[in-house]
């Protein structure tokens, strides 16, 4: 690691987008026009699951404001038999998903779309495709999905020989569960099921795309990687990528569901066909029916431990639904549930299940909550069972340094146990109840991820800097690479500029994903800044005649030193930026990397709730989050994500859910009916940050945005059964389901 | 159908423009007038990202309708900051961090200034009622509430 003195890093700055986002300056995706631009809307299916027999698009494209009419016939086809991996998504699903093709697999599946010189006139015309169905049988819920006469929806998945609706499979096995469990004073097995919850994003979907005469592209839209929405664009429309420019608007939230593309290649289609440039908006319930959300899941673990606490041994199983198309996310959920274990004996097990809901996508810490609900709520009942304290027994079994772990690694030095202890000598674990009140913990893993990123440090003429990254800024990473860039150029941050590149201006930069954006920008702006560093020490000693050996670069100047020291006077950033051109020209480096050694990230959360007996309503009174982030950059972002993340997995143990109806439809597509948290029904979020740096990095940083959604589902449901007496083992305990449990007692 | 024509006052600005009978204030706002500052979430009245005020009271903008404009004094954010000088809840929402990815913020502002013209000293409770009907996904309103609150004794001591 770095010797930093910490002028910048760690400090409070003001955003570098800041003053745009509190003015309604900023441009997200649905904020830019172009000159000549039409409108397009999506036309989809009203079956769950459905043959597409025929579409006839005559009478759409012979209404008067109609430009261009475009079916999956004009998205280029991947075939089913081989799998074309785009990062995490699989060509073959996403053609098929941005617009139906053989079927139509759930209820709001694209089927058409339709530009038009208005949007009403698109909608219009959309409402005039005739599309011939054969309605087929439909499945929603895992149970009913994987029965053995379950209507199929891929004939091509097969299980053991047999089309199926189990489409993947992935298994973790450490040491001889059967020999762990035989050795166990207490064994407790519990079954748990958990509901689709949705990003929740409040920016929609939006793209505004223009392809010129010459078949060069450019596409306006938010996203969580302009990169993957070029290379995914090219994939779905034959267009190479050198001729698709995504340059990335700001993005309105994503979590995970901006990781993937809807709307771009359709808008692609229609430009290309109208020449016109096209703008596509989703409506909120488009978002709700067709884009999104998490899996919903059953799992079911079973852990053993001796009389003095030790755990010897642990399985589970997790059925996680992906949609109508493959991939969910099983790694999540089987490789993170006992990850913070330092357990001999595990057999972790996960299945992906299709069924016809809208295909998947991440959702901060893909898969991790699931796992951890089941697991967390199950140690809880072990803690209660050898009469320990919750925290204690964690304690006792927490990873450390040098412990196995089932998914694969060892753990190289990691601030578990740190988060634990933080925990047990906070007030709040100590802190007197009240009546119908209870208290529950509970701790959570994340993979974090490095991967590719690139950085390009300018120094302006006038001798401040500009910074340019690949990747989104989705909740303040660009503050932290200014504080990064100051502190080790020695200049006040507001000298430093941060910008986001769009594909034709930066390298190569992987999504805005896996909680790995302040890792690995920071790799590579530290790189890129150490360049400039050397390149403004080889100018001094330019302008002196000396070696560049014999300059240091200290507090913003370079200085000569050993024999020297004292014989020039200091130059200033500014000094040698003016002299750039007489030096050896501009002045600015770009590093480009595969960024390696981003650690994994654990959190321990503390949770107080009030059940109010009458109504059913589960109010959470006081949240604490413990976190090693290995260091904090900039602290207010890295607490904004610890509270950001806790108010989500709020959201998802107490309200939110999918409701489909008898037809296999989204029955609660708005903001109305998926009940997200609203600032009245959430305390203040507390936050402790703890900081052991990860060996691996240049400042120490580990992944911050995606474990603070792991320990929240189980968290509050241990709170519930403490103010209770009563498990749950399914979520949400939305006020319903809690008097349903209270009226059975 | 012929459009109308609305003659309206949008942050001190007298404006005129023309809009379909069913077009909402919202669509007018960002489309006709290129006020993109006040946000989509929704359209149904539920996120908040749209607020404005109408003639001092705080309506989302996706819900009316651009005709009802006509002879009323309508803010947005574009009028919230005095030329470079920020207003005081735009600046502690960037000193306290108090927004992450920004799209909530515009309408968050708004609801919040309303709030504070009503009532200076609000609890925690009033600020966390008032804001109920302003969706924020990635900050759980944690930094939201401190600023607003941090605000309103910081305008009161100026008001003083």
């Amino acid at each position: 690691m770095n010797v930093i003195s910490n002028k910048w890093i760690g400090q409070r700055t003001i955003r570098p987008d800041g003053a745009d986002k509190v003015t309604g300056r900023a441009a997200y995706g649905a904020d830019t026009v172009m000159p000549g631009m039409i409108w397009a809307r999506v036309l989809r299916s009203p079956h769950a699951h459905a043959r597409i027999l025929r579409i006839d698009t005559s009478k759409a494209e012979a209404l008067p404001g109609v430009k261009a009419v475009m079916t999956a016939k004009d998205v280029v086809e991947f075939p089913l038999d081989k799998s074309v991996m785009l990062g995490i998504q699989d060509m073959r699903w996403m053609c098929r998903n941005v617009m139906a093709r053989e079927k139509a697999l759930f209820h709001g599946h694209p089927v058409a779309a339709v530009a038009a010189t208005t949007e009403a006139i698109a909608a219009e015309a959309c409402a005039l495709i005739e599309v011939e169905y054969e309605v087929l049988p439909w499945v929603i819920e895992i149970e009913d999905a994987i029965k053995p006469d379950a209507p199929i929806l891929h004939d091509f998945i097969k299980l053991d020989g047999k089309p199926s609706n189990i489409a993947g499979k992935l298994e973790h096995k450490l040491g001889d569960v059967d020999a762990g469990f035989a050795q166990a004073d207490v064994v407790i097995e519990r079954e748990f099921k958990t509901r689709p919850v949705h990003q929740g994003y409040i920016e929609s979907h939006a793209c505004l795309v223009s392809v010129s005469p010459d078949g060069k592209a450019t596409i306006w839209s938010s996203s969580q990687g302009q990169f993957m929405v070029r290379a995914m664009s090219a994939y779905l429309t034959g267009i190479p990528q050198s001729d698709i420019r995504a340059i990335p608007a700001e993005i309105g939230g994503g979590f995970g569901g901006k990781t993937i593309i809807y709307l771009e290649p359709l808008a692609l289609i229609l430009a290309r066909k109208s020449g016109r440039p096209v703008k596509m908006i989703m409506s909120r319930e488009e978002v709700f029916r067709a884009s999104g959300p998490t899996s919903g899941s059953m799992s079911k673990v079973k852990i053993g431990a001796t009389k003095d606490g030790k755990i010897v041994a642990a399985q589970g199983t997790f059925y996680l639904q992906a949609g109508a198309l493959p991939g969910s996310p099983i790694r999540g959920a089987a490789g993170c549930a006992f990850a913070p274990y330092d357990i001999p004996n595990v057999h972790s097990l996960g299945f992906d299940v299709v069924s016809n809901r809208s295909k998947v996508a991440a959702y901060r810490a893909p898969g991790a909550p699931i796992g951890a609900y089941a697991v967390e709520c199950v140690v809880d009942e072990i803690a209660e069972a050898l009469k320990m304290d919750p925290l204690e027994l964690r304690l006792k079994n927490a990873a450390k340094q040098g412990t196995k772990a089932a998914h694969g690694p060892v753990y190289p030095r990691i601030g578990f146990v740190e988060t634990i202890e933080a925990a047990l000598a906070h007030p709040h674990y100590k802190a007197p109840l009240g009546k119908h009140q209870g208290r529950g913990v509970a701790s959570g893993f994340w993979f974090n991820a490095g991967g590719e990123s690139s950085a390009q440090v300018n120094v302006t003429e006038d001798g401040n800097v500009v910074v340019t990254t690949g990747h989104p800024d989705i909740g303040g990473s660009r503050a932290s690479t200014a504080n990064i860039t100051a502190e080790l150029l020695g200049i006040d941050y507001k000298r430093v500029s941060v910008l986001i590149g769009d594909t034709a201006t930066i390298g190569y930069s992987n999504l805005t994903g896996g909680s790995r954006v302040t890792f690995a920008s920071a790799m590579v702006v530290t790189q890129s800044t150490e360049k400039v560093i050397t390149t403004l020490r080889e100018r001094a000693a330019k302008i002196w005649k000396i070696d560049p050996e014999a300059v240091t670069w200290d507090d913003g100047e370079a200085r000569p030193a050993g024999d020297n020291a004292g014989k020039f006077p200091a130059l200033t950033l500014a000094e040698i930026a003016a002299k750039a051109s007489e030096t050896g020209g501009p002045i600015g480096a770009g590093v480009q990397l595969n960024t390696a050694g981003a650690e994994g990230g654990f959190a321990t959360h503390v949770c107080d709730v009030e059940v109010d007996l009458d109504l059913g309503i589960v109010r959470v009174l006081r949240y604490t989050s413990f976190q090693d982030v290995g260091r904090a950059i900039h602290p207010s972002y890295v607490e904004g994500q610890m509270q950001g993340g806790a108010a989500q997995g709020i959201g998802w143990a107490l309200s939110e859910e999918y409701i489909y109806d008898k037809k296999g439809r989204v029955d609660n597509a708005s903001f109305l009916d998926y009940r997200m948290p609203v600032c009245s029904d959430l305390p203040m979020l507390d936050t402790v940050i703890i900081e052991v740096p990860n060996p691996k990095h240049p400042q120490g940083v580990r992944g911050v945005g995606e474990v603070p959604l792991v320990p929240p589902l189980a968290a509050v449901s241990n709170a519930v059964y403490n103010a209770l007496g009563r498990r749950f083992y399914s979520l949400p305990m939305s006020p319903p389901r809690v008097l349903e449990v209270l009226e059975g007692a | 159908m012929a459009k109308l024509h609305v003659a309206t006052t949008i942050n001190g600005e007298p404006m005129e423009f023309l809009c379909d009978p069913g077009q909402s204030l919202l669509d007018a706002l960002r489309g006709t007038l290129g006020l993109t500052g006040t946000k989509e979430g929704c359209g149904t009245g539920d996120c908040g990202a749209c607020s404005i005020t109408l003639d001092g009271r705080l309506v989302c903008s996706c819900l009316m309708l651009a005709a009802e404009a006509e002879g009323r004094e309508i803010a947005t954010i574009e009028g919230m900051a005095a030329g470079e000088d920020l207003h005081p809840l735009q600046q502690k929402f960037l000193e306290m961090a108090a927004l992450q990815c920004g799209i909530c913020t515009p309408g968050m502002l708004i609801a919040a200034r309303n709030l504070l013209e009503r009532n200076p000293d609000p609890t925690e409770t009033e600020v966390r009622f008032w804001l109920a009907g302003n969706l924020c996904r990635c900050t759980g309103y944690d930094k939201i509430v401190r600023a607003v609150m941090e605000t309103a004794e910081e305008m009161r001591g100026a008001a003083r």
